[in-house]
């Protein structure tokens, strides 16, 4: 039988700049930037948990925002500064937000957990949330289904306390 | 008692492997030369597949292959070798076995290709022609055709008692009410996936999202016709479960088998959609028929079950188990029957069975005490059970009357007015109602093993699960309590099929069940250790006896005479090769099974709900808990808030929708198919009341897991009574049912 070969887009030179380090990837143009974390520089603290945009599991800051990396290709995020939950620690000391989640038990399975922690610190970079209603609606695009939402909205008051006496 | 450990609240020990990414899950380990696979899903609900076109698909430099019927290999296809630790009776569905569709969304092929991008997009490719045949997946059209299946996966339902006819036209108050519970998918967080990794000689690891994984390792060995040794199954973390890991899943068996005949390793995961195509909890509908005496009494209760299963399997859970745990009632009759339909086979999810029946239940009778005009409270409290009438054994213990004070207490119960619709705070209709739950706290054999090496670290291990239970953390906990030493001196394994053996992590029991192999088997050790310690010269412990010493603090000591002490670690410095080991399997007393074993919860909750949208917001639920003993009252906490909040979604917002026409859930994605977010949750508190439990197994501990469910959505729904007048029978409770 005659087959016929659907032309494949070729691979594309894309530079990332993750958690400080730069990073040349070839990589097909539909490549989420979530799948090339994950599968292309096996930065699996990103998580996937619909690849929708519909959970929040795969959250990370681009330029200190937090955005769903599944929602993005990775070639539209050259030139910007991309932290992963891999990148939060410095010289070995966790990150406070990091810290208030093991310190409030704001988890359990943990699979949403690196989400979540990038959304709280996008959260506070933000600078909106200011009541516990606020809390609760800017963190409901991180669904979190071991339910450790009280735990967690405990954690973003003291994330927003610390920002404040700053 | 002394301890250091057991009922001190700890950081879990994984926490920082969790919270930095550095926690690895099944499709998340690398493997050299990996090749991805994606499944093609059928479209249609009942039928043939005529022809699969893969040749498109094929065409793509780098698609590997495309696995289907017609292509895949020749060998062990009986299905008894498909069987697994949760299989219900029946003839388990076995993927790519023929050409015919037993349900929508099966499984139908498996494009592997050199990365995950290619395999989607070749997805898309295969073209699939189909001999539609008629299907039947309308629940409510076939009740009539309902049977009692052969054999019942959970117990069979109680035998009948006294005259519940008799007894219900006697009454002076009684309800005949019908509840209707919807599908609902577990939707773990993580989706399903495995990573089989080829290691040559047609040996395989796996990593795999699984509650057991020698349940997989065995699943595997048997359907591919594998000894035990060639297939190693890990699986350290696991993103969430709720069941959905019980039995293991077809991406498993599509990833051994692409990994066998490409021999090279490959990684399948599910995609969020193929996450509702195996295994729910099922549609169930119940009919209840009560009655209570003048004093409110319960002198009648009927329990007509009707639950879905599929065409191949029959499945079934205990919904007709709770009325002869919860209420005294000497006139009963349980049934449960099966509707089959079309679909796949339901699973065990969050309280499988619990969930179902004692909402129902607890609504009806919060509707008998409307009718006989008791506070719902006080008609739990007359009506309260001093034995399982369904075993007739007494129960091992049973603090649910502290549970009943402490949350009504700290609810504040005691202001409640009984009328409905007497509470408002402007547009905002306030309710609040009550429940109350049990869950079985069972023990099941397991082993495990623990290594206390020369530098004095302590290693334990047993082939069991965490999945965001704190079962790392609470191990760790019993055995340095056993043993005396810090959380950072001991490591406790899982997750790994070379471990020793251990049941599915399922059932609220594994800290029963595996917390006691680990505390006997540091028992092993500290047998040793005092052996050795009685063989140094001059030892301050000659002639002493196990139970006269304590370990603590890294030494092993006279109880009554601490200066009496020798260190471990320079003990260990005598030892024959430098470590001391003790390997072992428990399995309940014989003393336990003359009980019954159940964890209790007394659950309030208050609604607001909006007087002219129908919204409902749960402002404050209080549950109190009598669990037995609490390990780790913070990673115990956290699990019961989860319960709740699952109970929340099952009051409110949880259902999977099923498409009668296309014979499919149609709301298959986490927008459409809703699950509590933070803005659904505001207070909720757990109050864990004293129980002692020398009886239940050598711990004293019941099951979390399950106990924080069950009584949560009934008293949602009793409290959106109360604050409106209505009684919405058939969940969730959504708005355009209140309005």
């Amino acid at each position: 039988m005659e087959k016929e070969n659907p032309p494949l887009p070729p691979l594309q030179p894309v530079t990332l700049r993750i958690n400080g380090k730069e990073q040349r990837l070839e990589l097909a143009p539909w490549t989420s930037l979530l799948d090339a974390l994950r599968e292309h520089l096996h930065l699996t603290g990103t998580k996937k948990g619909c690849d929708h945009g519909q959970c929040g599991a795969c959250t990370v800051l681009v330029d200190g925002k937090r955005i769903n990396s599944c929602l993005t290709l990775a070639m539209m995020q050259e030139d910007k500064e991309i932290t992963t939950v891999e990148g939060l620690a410095k010289d070995g000391e966790l990150h406070p937000v990091q810290q208030a989640f093991i310190d409030n038990d704001a988890f359990q399975c943990g699979y949403c957990t690196p989400g979540q922690i990038c959304s709280v610190i996008g959260l506070v970079n933000e600078g909106k949330a200011k009541t516990m209603d606020d809390i609760r609606d800017l963190m409901s695009g991180n669904v979190c289904r071991c339910g450790a939402y009280v735990n967690i909205v405990k954690v973003v008051q003291e994330a927003l306390e610390r920002s404040d006496a700053r | 008692m002394k301890t250091d450990q057991i009922g001190k609240e700890r950081n879990r020990v994984d926490g920082k492997a969790k919270v930095t990414g550095e926690a690895k899950y099944a499709a998340e380990f690398e493997a050299e030369n990996l090749a991805y696979g994606v499944v093609v899903s059928s479209g249609i609900a009942k039928g043939k597949i005529k022809s699969i076109d893969a040749s498109k698909a094929l065409a793509l430099d780098g698609v590997l292959q495309v696995f289907t019927h017609e292509n895949r290999p020749g060998y062990m296809w009986l299905d008894k070798n498909y069987k697994d630790d949760d299989a219900p009776p029946g003839s388990p569905f076995r993927p790519l076995y023929d050409n015919e569709v037993q349900f929508s969304m099966q499984p139908i092929a498996l494009v592997v290709a050199e990365t995950f991008e290619l395999a989607r997009y070749a997805a898309m490719l295969v073209e699939v022609a189909y001999e539609t045949a008629e299907h039947d997946t309308d629940f409510d059209a076939n009740l009539e055709q309902a049977y009692e299946p052969e054999e019942y996966k959970a117990s069979e339902p109680p035998k009948p008692r006294g005259d519940v006819d008799k007894a219900l036209a006697e009454a002076s108050a009684r309800i005949e009410q019908t509840y209707t519970h919807p599908a609902e998918h577990h939707n773990p967080m993580e989706m399903h996936a495995s990573t089989a990794v080829w290691e040559g000689d047609g040996k395989l690891t796996v990593y795999d999202k699984i509650q057991g994984v020698q349940n997989s390792q065995q699943y595997i060995a048997s359907a591919f016709g594998m000894s035990q040794d060639e297939v190693r199954v890990i699986s350290p973390f696991v993103g969430g479960a709720f069941g959905s890991g019980l039995r293991p899943q077809y991406q498993l068996f599509l990833a051994v088998l692409a990994a066998r005949e490409l021999q090279r390793s490959v990684r399948v995961v599910m995609t969020r959609q193929q996450m509702f195509s195996f295994g729910h909890r099922p549609k169930t509908l119940q009919r209840f028929k009560l009655g209570a005496d003048a004093d409110g009494k319960l002198q009648a209760l009927q329990q007509e079950v009707y639950g879905e299963t599929s065409r191949f399997e029959d499945y079934s859970e205990d919904v007709v188990l709770w009325p002869g745990v919860l209420y005294p009632c000497d006139n009963t009759k349980l049934t449960h029957k099966l509707v089959g339909l079309d679909v796949y086979t339901p699973l065990d999810m969050r309280a499988p069975g619990g969930t179902t029946g004692i909402y129902a239940l607890e609504c009806a009778i919060d509707e008998l005490a409307y009718e006989a005009g008791v506070d719902p409270l006080e008609f739990r409290k007359k009506n309260y059970s001093e034995k399982d009438q369904n075993e007739d054994k007494p129960f091992s213990s049973k603090e649910l009357r502290e549970c009943y004070r402490q949350g009504a207490e700290k609810f504040g119960w005691s202001k409640r007015k009984m009328e409905p619709r007497s509470m408002k705070d402007g547009h905002q209709l306030i309710g609040w109602g009550m429940a109350q739950g049990a869950w079985e706290a069972n023990q099941a054999e397991a082993s495990a093993k623990a290594v206390l090496s020369k530098d004095g670290k302590l290693t334990v291990s047993s082939a069991t699960a965490d999945i965001g239970t704190g079962t790392y953390t609470v191990m760790t906990q019993i055995a340095a309590e056993a043993l005396g030493l810090s959380l950072e001196d001991v490591t406790f394994k899982l997750g790994d099929s070379d471990l020793p053996k251990a049941p599915l992590e399922g059932g609220s029991k594994t800290v029963a069940t595996v917390g006691s192999a680990v505390k006997k088997a540091c028992e092993q050790v500290q047998e040793k250790l005092l052996k050795l310690a009685q063989e140094q010269s001059n030892s301050p412990l000659a002639e002493t006896k196990l139970e006269d010493v304590e370990f603590s603090e890294g030494r092993i000591s006279l109880k009554r005479d601490a200066s009496k002490s020798m260190q471990l670690q320079d003990l260990l410095q005598h030892s024959e090769n430098g470590s001391l080991e003790g390997e072992v399997s428990t399995k309940p007393s014989d003393e336990s099974k003359e009980y019954a074993r159940y964890a209790h919860s007394a659950v309030f909750a208050e609604v607001k709900v909006d007087e002219d949208l129908g919204t409902v917001k749960v402002t404050r639920v209080v549950t109190a808990v009598a669990g037995g003993r609490i390990v780790n009252p913070k990673t115990a906490r956290s699990q019961i808030l989860g319960g709740m909040v699952w109970g929340m979604g099952v009051a409110l917002h949880e259902h999977t929708v099923m498409d009668n026409h296309l014979g499919r859930f149609i709301n298959h994605d986490l927008d459409k198919y809703h699950v509590p977010v933070n803005a659904d949750v505001q207070e909720m508190e757990v109050i864990f009341v004293e129980e002692e439990d020398e009886v239940v197994n050598p711990l004293g501990v019941k099951g979390l897991g399950e106990i924080g469910v069950v009584g949560v959505a009934p008293a949602i729904a009793n409290a959106i009574f109360h604050a409106t007048g209505k009684r919405v029978r058939e969940l969730p409770i959504t708005m355009d049912k209140l309005l």
